[in-house]
């Protein structure tokens, strides 16, 4: 008996891939996103492989060159999104740009989740008080202008990287919360979860092997949002002049750089700019296309 | 519903309440602000009257009970810098920024609701693929960015319209439409899927049998069914053009309380930044209350709940 259930699963847990596939073949905007979301990926690693100069060479002899297929002197590579106000390649920077991006894309919104998840796991589960004090920091950090909030803290203090990812995972969590908490009252008067008082398990095994699991859906489209939310934050703080250190390759500083260049150098601001839009766009188109495969209901419109 | 709207203000003053200890507390994070305030050739007697004229040197909780008393009567404190009532600084600079975020939400609606409900009924046409397209376009689009393309484009190559500032028609052009872009594809997506919601409903149907015209079927029965959720979240939306508009600010040297709020906090002027976030923050809220009050007039099975 024991044996043919467990076979009887790996045997779904086998097909569940291919199905997985073949739903995401089946729908070109989700292709579309899968690939924006690959192509980044492989930039972000192979950034040093890929890109034609040295990202953070100061060449004062070339500064604000517009973007060119030919080479400024013969045997170098052309700066094909041109250099910026330090004669810095472009297009090197904005493929080194898309390792920060990623970067704290991620870890911020894992961490955003880890927080989120058991603070929404909580208040759903116990309700009552527990759930009115959740509630009550969920309203309160809604009530703030994040902006202000993420300026606030890091003007308190300082910048750097770690503090940058916890002021974006700070700002995350309650995405992750309210998904939650309606996840886990949904959840918590079905029938295995009552099955799995009826042998024995606690609470924190209920939450973390009978709920959680089947909670995981909704959370990983939230997450795919909040992904794409993360780094254009990321962005708009290192505008603001409030991101890592400015030496670091990012697309929101690159930005922020080209601002006092948009009368005579407009591509500085520009193309760093459309790789976070394409980035930003394939982390949503997955993240839509993830919710209609979850939720059948929806694509059946 | 009284007592639903009572429950709400309740729990709208508890956020208040929430918010204005937050900034408090972080606010007494930050370092010495004495030392912005002083020379620094000061001598030690002189950092200490300053820091008695301020208040500075009393236990945390008595200043934050006096903070909170202050704030009871609508006083914000003094800028440290500015020389200047908190208070008479934040709300001098909240008509512009209110300009800036009403503008630009009445841009948003008047484009985002009639081209939801098209690309609704013109479901799976290209229409349809073009329409939502951009709606996912605007969504993904860092708006501060958008705004340095559109000065590029319709300030340094066409001069058409000015960089920056505020006074002029002209000028509230520009970043009025980059704030309006984000909400645009948000309220846009959002309206095709209520829309197409409603369409499969019963109701629907029933007027189509009792031989309604189509324009009474889309408008009567079926545009004012599906905006009830369109409704909540422009009121929820409102709080991110809100914030939107602190970046936006900081692009076209906008003078709201944006701006202000950033510039103080480069220079360390808590009183100015408490101000800001407070009075956003109490935007916010009743914003969110109206909505709600809204919404329950609206669908009142709301309030039974």
């Amino acid at each position: 008996m024991e044996s043919t259930s467990s076979s009887n699963i790996a045997l779904l847990r086998e097909r569940r891939l291919p199905r997985f596939l073949k739903a995401l073949f089946s729908s070109p905007a989700g292709m579309v996103g899968a690939l924006i979301m690959l192509t980044v990926v492989l930039v972000a690693i192979l950034a040093p492989q890929l890109s034609p100069y040295d990202a953070d060479k100061l060449a004062m002899r070339s500064r604000l060159k517009p973007p060119s297929f030919q080479a400024l002197n013969p045997g170098e590579a052309p700066h094909f999104f041109g250099t910026d106000s330090m004669g810095r390649d472009l297009f090197s920077r904005v493929l080194f740009g898309a390792r920060i991006s990623l970067l704290l894309g991620l870890t911020a919104s894992l961490l955003g989740a880890v927080f989120g998840v058991t603070l929404g796991m909580l208040s759903g589960y116990y309700g009552g008080r527990v759930d009115s004090i959740v509630s009550w920091l969920i309203n309160v950090q809604m009530a703030f202008p994040f902006t202000l909030l993420a300026i606030f803290i890091i003007a308190i203090f300082g910048g750097g990287f770690v503090k940058l990812i916890t002021v974006l995972a700070w700002a995350t969590w309650v995405n992750y919360a309210r998904i939650m908490r309606g996840q886990v009252i949904a959840i918590k008067d079905s029938d295995y979860v009552h099955a799995a008082y009826a042998m024995g398990a606690r609470p924190t095994r209920v939450m973390f092997l009978h709920i959680l699991p089947n909670a995981v859906s909704p959370l990983t489209v939230v997450a795919t949002f909040t992904f794409a939310s993360v780094i254009l934050q990321e962005a708009a703080l290192s505008f603001l002049g409030l991101g890592v250190d400015i030496r670091i390759p990012t697309w929101g500083s690159m930005i922020s750089d080209g601002r006092s260049y948009l009368q005579t150098a407009w591509w500085i601001a520009t193309l760093p700019g459309i790789a976070l839009l394409i980035t930003a766009l394939g982390a949503n188109l997955v993240g839509d296309w993830l919710r209609d495969y979850f939720d059948p209901r929806l694509s059946v419109q | 519903m009284s007592t639903y709207v009572f429950r709400r203000l309740i729990q709208g003053f508890l956020t208040f309440l929430g918010v204005s200890g937050l900034v408090f507390v972080m606010g007494h994070l930050t370092g010495d602000p004495i030392r912005l305030m002083v020379p620094e050739t000061a001598t030690r007697e002189q950092r200490e009257e300053v820091r008695k004229r301020l208040g500075l040197d009393r236990p945390v909780l008595v200043q934050y009970g006096i903070f909170l008393g202050n704030l009871a009567h609508g006083d914000l404190g003094r800028s440290y810098l500015q020389r200047q009532e908190v208070s008479d600084l934040v709300f001098g600079r909240m008509p512009a920024t209110l300009e800036l975020a009403l503008v630009s939400m009445l841009i948003s609606i008047v484009i985002s609701i009639p081209l939801g409900v098209f690309v609704a009924l013109k479901r799976n046409t290209p229409w349809d693929l073009l329409g939502s397209a951009l709606a996912l376009i605007g969504q993904a689009m860092p708006n501060f960015w958008f705004g340095m393309v559109l000065i590029v484009i319709f300030s340094v190559e066409l001069k058409w319209l000015p960089i920056s500032g505020r006074g002029t028609f002209a000028q509230l052009v520009l970043p009025a439409v980059t704030l309006a872009m984000a909400s645009v594809g948000y309220f846009t997506r959002l309206m095709r899927s209520c829309m197409l919601d409603v369409l499969g409903q019963d109701y629907m149907r029933t007027a189509r049998s009792k031989g309604a015209t189509e324009r009474t079927i889309v408008m009567r029965h079926g545009l004012k069914n599906a905006l009830i959720p369109v409704v909540t979240m422009v009121g929820m939306q409102f709080g991110n053009v809100l914030t939107g508009a602190f970046i936006i600010e900081m692009v076209f040297a906008w003078p709201g309380i944006g701006r202000l709020g950033v510039n103080s906090l480069f220079e360390r002027d808590f009183p100015v930044i408490q101000g800001v976030i407070i009075l956003s923050s109490v935007v916010f809220v009743l914003s969110n209350l109206l909505v709600d009050i809204l919404y329950s007039i609206l669908d009142p099975r709301i309030s039974l709940e």
